[in-house]
């Protein structure tokens, strides 16, 4: 609630985007969406729905056809240090060890040595992973994977974090515990993060607003702002009652792609 | 993973295995030895049936392990054999040096530029199903009978193998890595330096590793062809004067030196490759 104080500032602003693949496939039709500063805004739908393409174009991957992508009022063109990303594959450097792949950002930032290596630590600390700074991707568990891909793209201190089903690939106990982690970070250090997922409960658990969106073509079905005070209960009534009616919504989207 | 394989990697040395004498694989040695010893055997109780009872060639054109050794032996006291592999051995290292130097180089750069791959790559195409050794008499009549011509034959050679790899190192990068260093902030020449060349890495060695292998196979044809030294002429020169030993000798020699640098290039590679070692283990 604290940042009911501060006036709440547009920080990313998606006006009428459409993006139609080479292929004839029309992802996303005029999508229209205002991220305030230091939110957290879950894109929820299921497969097809244009979630990740969204989140694709907040971090430069990918053009829209129609319709442009603002951060900070200026037009994304490309990937910038300004929005990290999280990927749900890791993506770590697989010949970088865990403290390297999180020094990559102040290295291509030219910090000095010390400097670079005194930042790596920290955020590795931060996401639980003292003790594991010379191990490669290869030696650590997906869970550990995850942290280290978030403390890199916390390491360059962006003012967007773009997560794309970073929990995705983990089994369910490590998924909530990871998911409490991120609350926890975001708490310690409001980025405005946008958080692409298909599970209701996910989504329900970590935002401010979920974004709830539609298949064929991809657009924006409903917004649902979440007032639940942190931490959530997933066993609470309103929590359920909410699961319920998301899952209402989600399920006739699912329903209209026909045999899955 | 067991525990001490962990701290072994956490300590900032190379991993390194402690030798541990397990049953298991002392049965396993003791059969690769007893596979050797046994390849000696059949050849010399093959060469002793042959010279005694079976008369299936003149016994001068199969001689045993120990007249090999022997031969390899009296070689060695002239100090024939020694300046025969140092004639080789320079030549192989100079033509793989210019082989590497411009199969990585061309490589890289053919792999950045769409432009230059579409300019050379079919011209290289062209150039590779012909067997290197198609080219040999035209690279004597090129280059000459001296030294200049085995070393471009053998830097032509080995080219291919380094070219290729390099250039499908360059060129496949998991797309995924190149977005990530983007958000990250890399420039393109970040991109290369801290992920484009360390991504082509193994592949890049392993061409090295396929080129000098090559290097190998082609010089004993270059030395037959025209030379007054190397191991390839000890052989042919033997083969004047039906000393069959001395050209198992010259094979066998060819053999170890091949054995050796390709072990010496694959700890090379388990060092540089530590990251992917590990994923092995």
């Amino acid at each position: 609630m604290d940042q009911m104080a501060t006036i709440t500032r547009t920080k990313i602003r998606i006006e009428g985007v459409s993006k139609t693949f080479d292929n004839g496939l029309t992802a996303l039709a005029r999508v229209n969406l205002e991220l305030a500063e230091n939110s957290f805004t879950c894109l929820l739908g299921p497969s097809g729905c244009g979630k990740s393409t969204l989140l694709g174009m907040i971090a430069g991957f990918v053009q829209p056809t129609t319709g442009r992508v603002l951060v900070d009022g200026t037009e994304v063109t490309s990937a910038g240090a300004d929005r990290g990303v999280v990927f749900q594959e890791y993506a770590l450097f697989p010949w970088r060890t865990a403290l390297e792949n999180v020094e990559f950002g102040p290295l291509v930032r030219r910090l000095p040595r010390a400097e670079r290596r005194r930042v790596a630590m920290e955020h590795l600390e931060m996401v639980g992973l003292k003790g594991h700074e010379t191990k490669f991707p290869t030696e650590l568990s997906g869970g550990m994977k995850q942290r280290v891909a978030i403390a890199r793209a916390l390491a360059n201190n962006p003012s967007v974090l773009l997560m794309d089903e970073p929990f995705g690939a983990l089994d369910a106990q490590t998924r909530e515990i990871l998911q409490e982690e991120m609350l926890r970070i975001w708490q310690q250090d409001r980025k405005t993060v946008v958080f692409v997922t298909h599970s209701i409960s996910e989504s329900l658990f970590l935002a401010d607003r979920v974004v709830v969106m539609a298949t064929k073509p991809g657009c924006i079905k409903a917004i649902i702002d979440v007032d639940l005070p942190h931490p959530r209960d997933r066993t609470d009534p309103e929590f359920i009652r909410l699961e319920r009616q998301v899952k209402q919504m989600v399920r006739e989207e699912v329903d209209k792609l026909g045999v899955i | 993973m067991s525990d001490p394989a962990v701290a072994v990697l956490l300590a900032d040395e190379p991993a390194r295995p402690m030798p541990r004498l397990d049953t298991k694989k002392l049965g396993v040695v003791a059969l690769r030895t007893v596979s050797i010893l046994l390849f000696f055997a059949i050849w010399a109780g093959f060469s002793f049936a042959n010279a005694r009872y079976l008369k299936f060639f003149n016994p001068i054109l199969m001689p045993s392990p120990l007249d090999v050794l022997r031969t390899g032996i009296e070689l060695t006291k002239s100090g024939e054999l020694q300046s025969d592999i140092l004639a080789s051995l320079s030549r192989v290292l100079q033509g793989f040096v210019i082989a590497a130097f411009l199969g990585v180089s061309l490589g890289m750069a053919v792999g950045r530029s769409p432009f230059l791959e579409s300019l050379l790559d079919p011209m290289l195409e062209l150039l590779r199903p012909i067997p290197p050794l198609a080219f040999l008499p035209m690279m004597v009549l090129w280059f000459g009978i001296g030294e200049a011509s085995k070393i471009a034959f053998i830097a032509y050679a080995a080219f291919f193998p380094i070219f290729t790899t390099t250039l499908e190192g360059i060129k496949y990068v998991d797309p995924l890595l190149l977005r990530a260093a983007a958000s990250l902030g890399a420039n393109r020449r970040d991109m290369f330096r801290y992920v484009v060349l360390p991504a082509a890495m193994p592949g890049i060695i392993t061409g090295l590793r396929l080129g000098f292998g090559l290097s190998f196979f082609v010089i004993v044809a270059a030395e037959f062809i025209a030379a007054d030294s190397g191991l390839g002429y000890l052989i042919n020169d033997a083969r004047t004067f039906f000393l069959v030993s001395q050209m198992l000798l010259g094979a066998a020699v060819i053999g170890l030196i091949g054995f050796t640098f390709n072990r010496l290039l694959r700890i090379l590679e388990a060092r540089l490759l530590r990251w992917r070692k590990t994923a092995w283990n």
